[in-house]
């Protein structure tokens, strides 16, 4: 399968993709109004897999490891803030979060990280399995297991637009913009970081390959905290948006979970991968559901992301923009 | 080298102690007392509603023995198990704690309730399915050891269906969605609410959540776009918060909107704070009163003294905790039964059998508890397990709940032989022999 | 001293292959049987047998199907909790629409129903890799979690999606008793146990070990690809299979789509990881891990006086969950088998240092 091969596969998924989404309007029933309804909430939720998917990218880039405790951190970060901000200010309380994602990075770096440098991937993936039941069990433990409100100030009302135009309008969920428009903020921040400041070059580096950066001189251990930290804040982002939208509970680390197809379509190593990777899932996931969901009795949610990336796999197997495995005898 | 050699064998040295730890059981209960375990969930997607339910059940034992000294001088004996919601870690923990004896097993989970309802019969345990657990098992002539007292969600689906039908006088050509958790207690109500749109003529809608239930965007745009005259609500845990939010985003409104007596307390509409008002629910006889005396003897023994088991003195009351408190009084009760057949001791499961099959709870008595009318007179029997089945709708208003509509009481007419249609079947396929009730006394 | 080979020789390539060749292992192996089928059925209790015995059986037999897959082909899969429920349901289906069947042939039958769909799902591992591959088999996992949920048909239209299985009995003689239970999986579990052993030690074993090392050497040398990871897909989903037939037939006796959920997949892929990849052994050790910590932590607290409520003894088990593995992976990433073989080394020095 050569380059070009492989570029016209993606294409072609591309164009079945589109028709996919197109399908409910041209052959079912749909109106207009609410077909768009449901491609821009699946758009959005998109956005908010991406989130999670990008801490996951980041670390994935950086140290080679398969972080599955980004859900487990997506909570703490969100249990953290807002049982702070029951006692302080909320910019107070989201500067003492950051330090705390800070050391809860350092200190995953130098427990865990440090002693399992050059194990098997699935052995570092089986460790980040073990912190995130560590996560799980002390956040709940200092913080409590009941549903926190988190009340950053999104608007909670959705917008009807267009009402004279279409009947019953096009419903927009306002807080579901606010959350793109943080998100989007966040990936140009990351990007600055990463193009502009000495310390992202030094990330770029490292993700590039270990030996090589080690040995230009630059220091592995604090690279790796500085990436967990990157990823941890990355948490809080998407913890303050999740829990905005869902309230902090347990199964908030759940969301982790459908950020797994997210990767996969965008390749490990990519964040732009990763943001089309997200949008490609959320919408997927939604136009299946709403539309295929009532002939197969409903609920088709969950899988049909992960079939989603799985027939995409067959296509690429490294994802969209991942990088090509290339196998060394 | 030698230090992690010393380490691993360290490793070994846990896990071996470990191993031989982890095999006795729990002690036997001691003589004088009786046992109820507790098997409840404080963590998980499940805990917010799960925990002020055992706050209340705990209370009450704990009330009962502080305040009467046990029932009839014997003391109850209980112990928390945490299940997680989870079917194997309930009957790991049921099993775990047979040794002591227990008399009454209350799961708050019809998923464990179907796994033990298998088990119940031989261990002689009674199951307390107050207010959920399998419809079919208020016919006791086949599930001699289930008691769905107070209501089963077939009851709850023929309330909700009466009171819907009385608002708009007919209910053809209408709509009614069902957004249920994707278990059995979700699944539970379907087959009644099918056979009711058979009889009145509405069309009902089937939308499953899947566990945990926080995924409901593409849920509520299918609502949006099939615009149903109501929908009902069967979700538990975060769901029910999510739904609520979900409804709010798409502007479906609350008013609409009915929970069944398990998605209608306050963890389902507090996160969602003022935009929740007008949500309502079918309440399963009681609401959130907190001023009975049974609420004030709980303050006065327990929590002055420090002893309360919710966290905040506040909690007492709410929805929920009056729920546990109620299912721990039946629990009492059955026993206070039993032993007034059988004598004022410690008695067995078979004993507290009858107990609960004879139940009778006139106003005069429950008022004498300290109840007041959060619970309905109830009258349990060999073909009726349930005892009563009468709610009434109650609906939030931003604060608190209120009572918006009169009794209600499920149909027998509609539900009896469907109950034992579906209890016949499951007899022929256990091999069990149906009792016959008239014969019994 | 005791672990001395000096004196025991071969003379026939036979018994020089055999499974067990220092005699005092095989002595030991012997023994343990004899314990576990004719003494351990008086000497146990019923919690012994119905909540630690069964249980841990069962995962044992499904970790050893898994570390097939997992540890000899090295191919990850998350969807083992699928493949369960799909022995279970098969073999729920075949108990009650061909009711006279035998109780064993209806197990094997679900575990062959799990192959079929096991090497269905095994085909994309002919073009993905690694994690991507895993995340296919939670694809799996999913699927087959919405189907036992939704298709009515499955479930023999029950009402609330919940089934039980029927009495159990093999040939005239009943299972009720939980001796006879833990009698009737011991005898699966050894069956299994021995054939997973002679397959992983013959030729098909050794095509998954190359498969498992560097797949494109081992194709460059002669071994199928295809044939090497389906095969492995397939005798594992078989076990798995036949596991989830007994899970649910023997342990639970009645379940729900919800118990063979992916946090099933999850504590079989803990319980592989931490018993050692690659090693019959290690399944064993690390079920017995996995089923007893949780009991263990949850009386500790007890045993040490503290009073602590449910919900904080449920957050400290997940932490020391959590922290336990991490700290195996550390001190032993190649799991308890590792920490036994080094055991036996050392044994067959002893007393003596070198």
């Amino acid at each position: 399968m050569n380059a070009n091969n492989s570029r016209n596969m993606v294409g072609a998924f591309f164009v079945l993709l589109a028709l996919g989404a197109g399908s409910p309007m041209i052959f079912g029933e749909a109106r207009f109004p609410q077909w768009l309804e449901v491609i821009l909430g699946g758009l959005m939720s998109g956005v908010l897999y991406s989130l999670v998917a990008i801490g996951l990218v980041l670390i994935f880039k950086a140290s080679g490891v398969f972080n599955f405790a980004q859900g487990a951190m997506v909570l703490f970060a969100a249990l953290s803030l807002v049982r702070l901000m029951e006692k302080m200010p909320l910019i107070v309380a989201l500067a003492v979060t950051v330090v705390i994602m800070v050391g809860v990075a350092w200190l995953i770096e130098r427990l865990v990280l440090r002693r399992l440098v050059n194990q098997d991937p699935i052995v570092l993936f089986m460790a980040t399995l073990g912190i995130a039941y560590f996560l799980d069990g002390f956040g709940q433990t200092v913080w409590g297991s009941d549903i926190y409100t988190l009340n950053v100030g999104m608007p909670k009302e959705p917008k009807i637009l267009l009402e004279s135009t279409f009947e019953g309008g096009i419903l927009v969920s306002m807080e579901d913009v606010y959350a793109a428009v943080i998100a989007a903020t966040l990936v140009a921040l990351l990007a600055l970081f990463f193009q502009k400041t000495a310390t992202g070059r030094a990330l770029r580096a490292v993700a590039d390959d270990h030996q090589a950066a080690q040995s230009i001189g630059i220091p592995l251990n604090r690279i790796w905290v500085i990436v967990w930290s990157v990823a941890g804040i990355v948490a809080l982002v998407a913890g303050v948006i999740w829990g905005s939208k869902l309230g902090v509970q347990f199964s908030l680390q759940l969301v982790a979970l459908k950020a797994l197809p997210v990767v996969i379509l965008g390749g490990f190593t990519s964040i732009p991968g990763a943001i089309i990777g997200g949008l490609i899932i959320g919408l997927g996931e939604k136009i299946s559901e709403v539309y295929l969901g009532p002939l197969l009795g409903g609920g088709i949610e969950n899988w049909f992301a992960y079939v989603l990336a799985l027939v995409f796999l067959l296509f690429r197997p490294e994802g969209l923009f991942g990088e090509r495995h290339i196998d060394r005898v | 080298m030698k230090s992690t050699m010393r380490v691993k064998a360290a490793a070994v040295a846990l896990a071996v102690a470990g191993a031989f730890g982890a095999v006795h059981e729990v002690a036997a209960q001691s003589a004088n007392e009786i046992f109820l375990p507790v098997l409840v969930y404080r963590t998980g997607a499940y805990a917010p509603n799960g925990i002020p339910w055992a706050d209340g059940y705990v209370d009450y034992l704990k009330l009962v023995n502080a305040r009467d000294g046990g029932v009839n001088g014997i003391k109850i004996a209980f112990e928390e198990c945490e299940t997680g919601y989870a079917t194997d870690r309930g009957v790991e923990c049921y099993e775990r704690l047979k040794s002591k004896k227990p008399v009454i097993v209350n799961p708050l989970s019809t998923g464990i309730t179907y796994a033990l309802t298998d088990k119940v019969a031989n261990d002689k345990i009674v199951l307390f399915t107050t207010g959920y657990g399998r419809a079919d098992s208020v016919d006791g002539s086949v599930f001699a050891w289930n008691f769905p007292l107070l209501g089963s969600y077939w009851s709850a689906a023929d309330m909700l269906v009466q009171h819907v039908k009385k608002k708009d006088k007919s209910l053809k050509g209408k709509k009614i969605a069902l957004v249920y958790h994707d278990s059995p207690y979700g699944k539970e109500p379907i087959k009644l609410l099918e056979e009711r749109a058979r009889m009145e003529g509405y069309q009902l809608l089937l939308l499953p959540v899947t566990h945990p239930g926080v995924e409901q965007k593409a849920t509520w745009l299918q609502i949006r776009q099939q615009r149903p005259d109501y929908v009902f609500l069967w979700g538990w845990g975060v769901m029910n918060s999510t739904s609520i939010k979900e409804a709010i985003a798409v502007s479906y409104p609350r008013l609409q909107m009915y929970g069944v007596w398990w998605s209608s307390a306050e963890p389902d509409v507090e996160p969602a704070e003022m935009a929740s008002k007008g949500y309502n629910g079918i309440a399963l006889g009681h609401s959130d009163e907190k001023d009975f005396p049974v609420h004030k003897d709980l303050l006065k023994h327990l929590y002055d003294k420090g002893q309360g088991t919710a966290k905040d003195k506040k909690d007492v009351g709410s929805v929920l905790y009056n729920r546990g408190m109620i299912s721990a009084m039946l629990s009492i009760e059955a026993i206070k039964q039993a032993q007034s057949k059988y004598g004022k001791r410690v008695v067995t499961g078979e004993e507290v059998r009858w107990g609960a099959e004879n139940l009778n709870l006139d106003a005069g008595k429950i008022k004498a508890l300290g109840f007041g009318d959060m619970v309905q007179p109830l009258k349990t029997a060999c073909n009726d397990h349930e005892g009563v089945r009468r709610g009434r709708v109650h609906t939030w208003d931003g604060k608190d709940w209120s009572y918006t509509s009169d009794w209600y009481e499920a149909d027998m007419k509609i539900l009896r032989p469907m109950i034992q249609a579906s209890a016949k079947a499951y007899a022929a396929e256990k091999k069990i022999t149906q009792r016959d009730c008239s014969k019994e006394k | 001293m005791i672990y001395r080979e000096t004196g025991q020789f071969k003379t026939t390539y036979a018994s020089d292959q055999q499974l067990f060749p220092i005699l005092q292992d095989r002595i030991f192996v012997i023994g343990f049987l004899v314990f576990a089928f004719g003494v351990m059925p008086f000497i146990g209790s019923e919690y012994l047998f119905r909540a630690i015995l069964i249980p841990f059986l069962i995962l044992s037999l499904a970790a050893i199907g898994l570390n097939i897959l997992v540890g000899y082909c090295g191919q990850v899969s998350l969807g083992t909790g699928a493949f369960m429920a799909i022995g279970a349901y098969s073999a729920y289906n075949l108990a009650v629409r061909v009711p006279d069947l035998n109780l064993v042939v209806v197990l094997l039958l679900a575990g062959v129903f799990a192959t079929v769909v096991g090497v269905l799902f095994g085909i994309p591992s002919l073009r993905i890799k690694g994690f991507y591959l895993a995340v296919a088999t939670l694809a799996a996992q999913f699927f087959v979690d919405w189907l036992f949920a939704r298709v009515k048909w499955f479930t023999n239209d029950s009402s609330s999606g919940n089934v039980s299985a029927p009495p159990l009995e093999v040939f005239g003689y009943g299972i009720d008793t939980p001796a006879q239970r833990y009698l009737f999986v011991l005898a699966f579990v050894c069956v299994f146990a021995l054939m997973a052993r002679n397959l992983v030690r013959g030729a098909i074993g050794r095509s998954w070990m190359a498969t498992r090392d560097m797949d494109v050497a081992a194709e460059v040398i002669g071994i199928r690809p295809m044939m090497a990871k389906l095969s492995a897909f397939a005798v594992s989903s078989f076990i798995v299979g036949v596991a989830g037939a007994l899970w649910a037939f023997v342990y639970l006796g009645s379940w729900e789509p919800l118990a063979f959920d992916v946090n099933r997949s999850f504590q079989l892929l803990f319980m592989v990881i931490i018993g050692g990849l690659g090693s019959i052994l290690g399944s064993f050790l690390g079920a017995a891990f996995i089923v007893i910590l949780p009991l263990m932590l949850n009386q500790l607290p007890g045993w040490l006086g503290i009073p602590l409520s449910t919900a904080m003894i449920s957050h400290i088990e997940f932490m020391v969950f959590g922290a336990l593995i991490v700290f195996f992976l550390i001190v032993e990433p190649r799991g308890l088998a590792r920490l036994w073989a080094i055991g036996k080394e050392k044994l067959r020095l002893w007393p003596f240092p070198h």
